[in-house]
């Protein structure tokens, strides 16, 4: 059987929640980070809040699939990842990811986390479908979206405002079938 | 313009109201007890519900109105008899982008085709729009929905979204649909 943790740029992991918090609280401060990947507000939590955010989160784990993501290379923490099962009856998840490193982005990190979650989606979960959402301004997302299979299902105008400005979200899915098609050499 | 005259919670022939938590989750049990109901209204399995889990669940929707203040929940009730219809809510408010989510739903069968859909959107929207002061509402429908595709067709909501193939009910797949309106473009419709 093949290591579905493991891709060629990175592997998933569980993080303790003092490390991951610690974490967040480095990547919070960046706000393009998080304005890239989030549609809260950005604001600044204290480690000690954060830390019992992620044990909260921790205890509806039979729904949702998160994971740490560090580097092959020299194991550094560089993000999270998650797959959210809203429904079981029918097979689907909601996807998010984040790379907190900027010093990571547009070197394929993320679209190698991106190909580990789906292959755990749809082979480990055996999910029929998952959809994502992100901001139209996020053209580097929408990029790696796109390389890994998933297609444009729909628009959402005017979702958010930021800076004054009023924008779009885009809404993605991949089927099953449409991966297994992508995949069928592996 | 300002109509302080014109009542949010009365329509024509329904009217908007609170739980009643003595007489609502007997009239609410029932309608989970048909199955074409839930499957309309529903994503989730269709399950009936007992008086006393319809009421467990009052609870927690009100405990949610209290403390997350991103959820408003209204009974639509008829203005003859003042007896429960249906229900209309706003839910998971982003208060910084100033959107939402709607839902609407006539229980009984022998209360559906009688406009009192329409009746207790026209109330909703302008409560979301006019009060909430929300940029824009999103309705979440089965493509399976006629009723409510064509609900939220008349009253000029655009088809944003379709999540292919989402729902698998009875061996078949159904696309989620997601519809949209701004409010700018309800009031051009509200002045016409």
């Amino acid at each position: 059987m093949k290591d579905i943790y493991r891709g060629s740029l990175v592997r998933l992991s569980d993080e303790s929640p003092e490390v991951l918090a610690k974490a967040f609280a480095k990547w919070d401060r960046d706000t393009e980070q998080h304005r890239l990947a989030d549609d809260d507000p950005a604001q600044l939590w204290s480690e000690n809040k954060l830390k019992k955010f992620i044990e909260k989160r921790a205890e509806n784990s039979s729904q949702s699939f998160r994971f740490s993501i560090r580097t092959l290379a020299d194991d550094t923490l560089i993000g999270g990842v998650g797959l959210w099962v809203n429904s079981w009856t029918h097979a689907e998840a909601w996807l998010g990811i984040s790379i907190g490193e900027r010093d990571y982005w547009s070197k394929g990190y993320g679209t190698d986390v991106m190909r580990l979650i789906v292959q755990y989606g749809f082979i480990e979960l055996n999910l029929r479908r998952i959809s994502l959402g992100l901001h139209a301004y996020n053209e580097r997302a929408l990029k790696t979206y796109q390389k890994v299979g998933f297609k444009m299902e729909g628009r959402m105008r005017g979702e958010g405002l930021r800076d004054g400005v009023r924008y779009d979200s885009l809404w993605m899915g991949i089927l099953r079938e449409e991966w297994m098609e992508m995949n069928n050499d592996r | 313009m300002l109509d302080l005259q014109t009542q949010l919670f009365e329509a024509q022939d329904v009217r908007f109201g609170p739980i009643d938590h003595e007489t609502h989750p007997e009239v609410e049990s029932k309608w989970t007890h048909d199955a074409e109901f839930m499957r309309l209204f529903e994503l989730k399995p269709a399950r009936p519900l007992s008086p006393a889990m319809v009421k467990k669940q009052y609870e927690a929707i009100e405990k949610d109105m209290d403390e997350d203040k991103n959820l408003f929940y209204f009974t639509v009730r008829a203005r003859e008899d003042d007896r429960l219809i249906g229900k209309a809510l706003i839910e998971w408010i982003s208060w910084t982008n100033g959107n939402g989510f709607i839902r609407l739903g006539i229980g009984a069968a022998e209360d559906r085709r009688k406009g009192y859909g329409s009746q207790a959107l026209t109330m909703l929207l302008r409560y979301a729009f006019g009060e909430l002061n929300l940029y824009r509402v999103t309705a979440v429908v089965p493509a399976y929905n006629e009723g409510a595709l064509r609900l939220f067709q008349k009253f000029g909501f655009m088809e944003e979204i379709r999540r292919r193939k989402a729902l698998n009910r009875d061996g078949e797949f159904w696309d989620i649909v997601s519809f949209g309106l701004l409010n700018a473009e309800w009031r051009e419709q509200v002045k016409a």
